[in-house]
């Protein structure tokens, strides 16, 4: 049956490549020819050479949500895999020690449920519950679990605090998930190695430090790229709960939000697209990170 | 986030498992606990909040007692939020565009994967790395020209731009898992089908595809969950005149939040909020398992 090979892989890749290529391969084609443009977002454009770019090294802006992204980039991944890893390990190994190695301790199915579930809801949903969380009357959730003798804080209006408050709501968004995958790669750890290492009177500390860390590298690996794509996607946080588009002064500002901002608001689309190429660049180191992880995968999946 | 800090302390004095084999309650099991309980109260006290104050009226809102139970349980808010605030058409036009985009993101992608993980054609390496490298770059990064595609392809503002749109995006990734989930099937199966006399389609059908379902499953569950969350290509895509009609769930309650800052109608936006938080539960409650598998999926392997 070798006849009809060539019409059905044609009739197969047809659709999803034609689809592919106009949406994606083409926008991101385009976007370097529109970055050499004066283009508004509508109509007819002309060609202005570097001009954008030129604009873009002296755009204060820009440079202030570049170093905002890298914050995140660095800072929010940090935070959720420390601190995922600290629940997953306390989950699969906080348990009593009864007859030889470490057990999970009781209920964690109950809170890998519960920790997983913000997952599952929008992040712009999210984005509008933290909003009102953080408000910054009695009506915000924190605020009024303040006392009645404070008063209320800002977090979201206040400049110190904007960007740490969306870092927050990506951390708690996100933590439950890196939970249950550390916990599956947990589990996956033969349970005689820690019960071995239970014997010869290892510690906790030592568990996770010796056996659990090296073992869950892999994972940890594939965490940090994943964090590291979910990092550059702040718009819908910074569009729903910032003040004053990317402020106050500022200070929640980002170069998903600036793009956004240059193509639809203030018709620069051409501008916004050389934002994207200047990016794309800078993507491609991390890009580079995320091949080789995901070549290793297609490997050994 | 203090939990990070303070327990480790109380970990390292613990004496070594062995020592206290019999016992029943270790000291590090209530630091566990404690700490376990806390971070499941973060996670679900914001939603528990938005809950409450979907019943509670502006006055009661802004007493600054979160969680205390409002004066009466009256479905009114529900009401408006599903009519007045169009929470029921956002609603259904989420659910709409989700069933065709993960439908055909489904037919699409496992075509695609398919051909390029069982047949052998000149190009094939170069059409799959093309599909895999839109995993590297964020989807805002070519915004602008994303838009000028569908203006020019007079696709703004319509659903079949939007869902072609979710196809176009959804297909790295889908076709990235697919392809390594299609090589692993075992081909004898598939030869038995050929010696048998069955064509390309037919084995495709009828003896891949339900091979194949564990994989299809899991991939399934990742598009429903990404592309109900979807948020930035919406904004881009449904605007102009009339688009408000046409919204999907995320933009429908991130504008109510926005608007609610006006006029201050706080207790339809949390009965908003919760109308859009609910199905997310019951489906969890009911498919937990299959979720956090599904979900988790694509980053172990």
């Amino acid at each position: 049956m070798r006849h009809g090979k060539y019409p059905f892989i044609i009739g197969f890749l047809v659709v999803p490549l034609a689809l592919y290529l106009t949406f994606v391969v083409g926008a991101y084609l385009q976007m370097f020819q529109l970055s050499l443009t004066d283009w508004s977002g509508y109509g007819a454009f002309r060609y202005v050479g570097l001009d954008n770019f030129a604009k873009l090294w002296d755009d204060s802006v820009f440079w202030i949500a570049l170093r905002h992204n890298l914050y995140i980039l660095i800072g929010m991944p940090i935070v959720t895999i420390g601190f995922s890893l600290f629940l997953a390990f306390l989950l699969n190994v906080g348990g009593r020690s009864g007859g030889g190695g470490p057990r999970g301790v009781r209920g964690s199915k109950v809170y890998r449920i519960v920790y997983f579930f913000p997952q599952l809801l929008a992040l712009p949903i999210v984005a509008v519950i933290f909003g009102r969380v953080f408000g910054s009357d009695r009506s915000g959730m924190i605020n009024g679990l303040l006392p009645d003798s404070w008063s209320p804080r800002l977090f979201l209006a206040d400049e110190r605090w904007a960007l740490v408050c969306i870092a927050v709501v990506l951390i708690w968004q996100q933590v439950g998930f890196y939970v249950v995958l550390f916990s599956a790669g947990m589990g996956s750890i033969g349970q005689e190695i820690y019960e071995a290492a239970a014997l010869d009177g290892a510690t906790k500390i030592t568990l996770f430090f010796r056996i659990t860390l090296p073992l869950l590298w892999d994972t940890l690996q594939v965490a940090w790229v994943y964090l590291g794509i979910a990092a550059f996607d702040l718009f819908a946080l910074v569009n729903i709960i910032s003040v004053n588009k990317g402020g106050p002064n500022n200070a929640t500002q980002v170069l998903s939000y600036q793009i956004f901002l240059n193509a639809f608001q203030n018709s620069q689309a051409g501008y916004a697209s050389a934002i994207g190429v200047v990016l794309f660049f800078l993507t491609l180191t991390f890009a580079a990170l995320t091949l080789r992880v995901t070549r290793r995968d297609a490997a050994q999946a | 986030m203090t939990n990070l800090v303070t327990d480790p302390p109380a970990v390292a004095a613990r004496p070594a498992p062995a020592a206290e084999k019999h016992r029943q309650v270790s000291p590090l099991g209530g630091v566990a606990h404690l700490a376990l309980f806390l971070w499941a109260l973060a996670t679900a006290g914001p939603l528990i909040w938005v809950l409450l104050a979907s019943f509670k009226n502006n006055t009661e809102i802004f007493l600054g007692k979160p969680f205390a139970l409002p004066e009466s349980f009256s479905l009114q808010t529900y009401a408006d939020a599903w009519s007045e605030a169009h929470i029921g058409q956002y609603f259904l036009n989420s659910v709409f565009v989700v069933l065709v985009s993960t439908a055909g993101t489904m037919l699409f992608g496992s075509m695609a994967a398919y051909v390029l993980a069982r047949y052998r054609f000149p190009g094939n390496r170069a059409i799959y790395y093309l599909f895999v490298s839109g995993l590297a770059f964020p989807t805002f990064m070519a915004l602008a020209p994303l838009f000028g595609i569908l203006q020019s392809l007079q696709l703004l503002n319509t659903f079949t731009g939007l869902i072609l749109v979710y196809i176009a995006y959804s297909l790295s990734f889908t076709v990235f898992f697919l392809t390594a989930f299609f090589r692993t099937l075992p081909a004898e199966i598939d030869e038995a089908a050929m010696m048998d006399g069955a064509g390309h389609l037919r084995r495709f059908f009828q003896v891949m595809l339900p091979m194949a379902k564990s994989g299809l499953v899991s991939i399934t569950i990742f598009n429903i969950v990404g592309q109900w969350n979807q948020y930035l290509l919406p904004v881009v895509i449904m605007q102009g005149s009339g688009a408000d009609s046409k919204w999907v769930l995320t933009q429908g309650i991130a504008n109510i939040s926005t608007q609610a800052g006006y006029h201050a109608e706080w207790s339809t936006l949390f009965a908003a909020l919760t109308l859009a938080i609910l199905p997310m539960i019951v489906v969890y409650a009911i498919f937990q398992r299959q979720i956090q598998a599904g979900l988790t999926a694509g980053a172990v392997k």
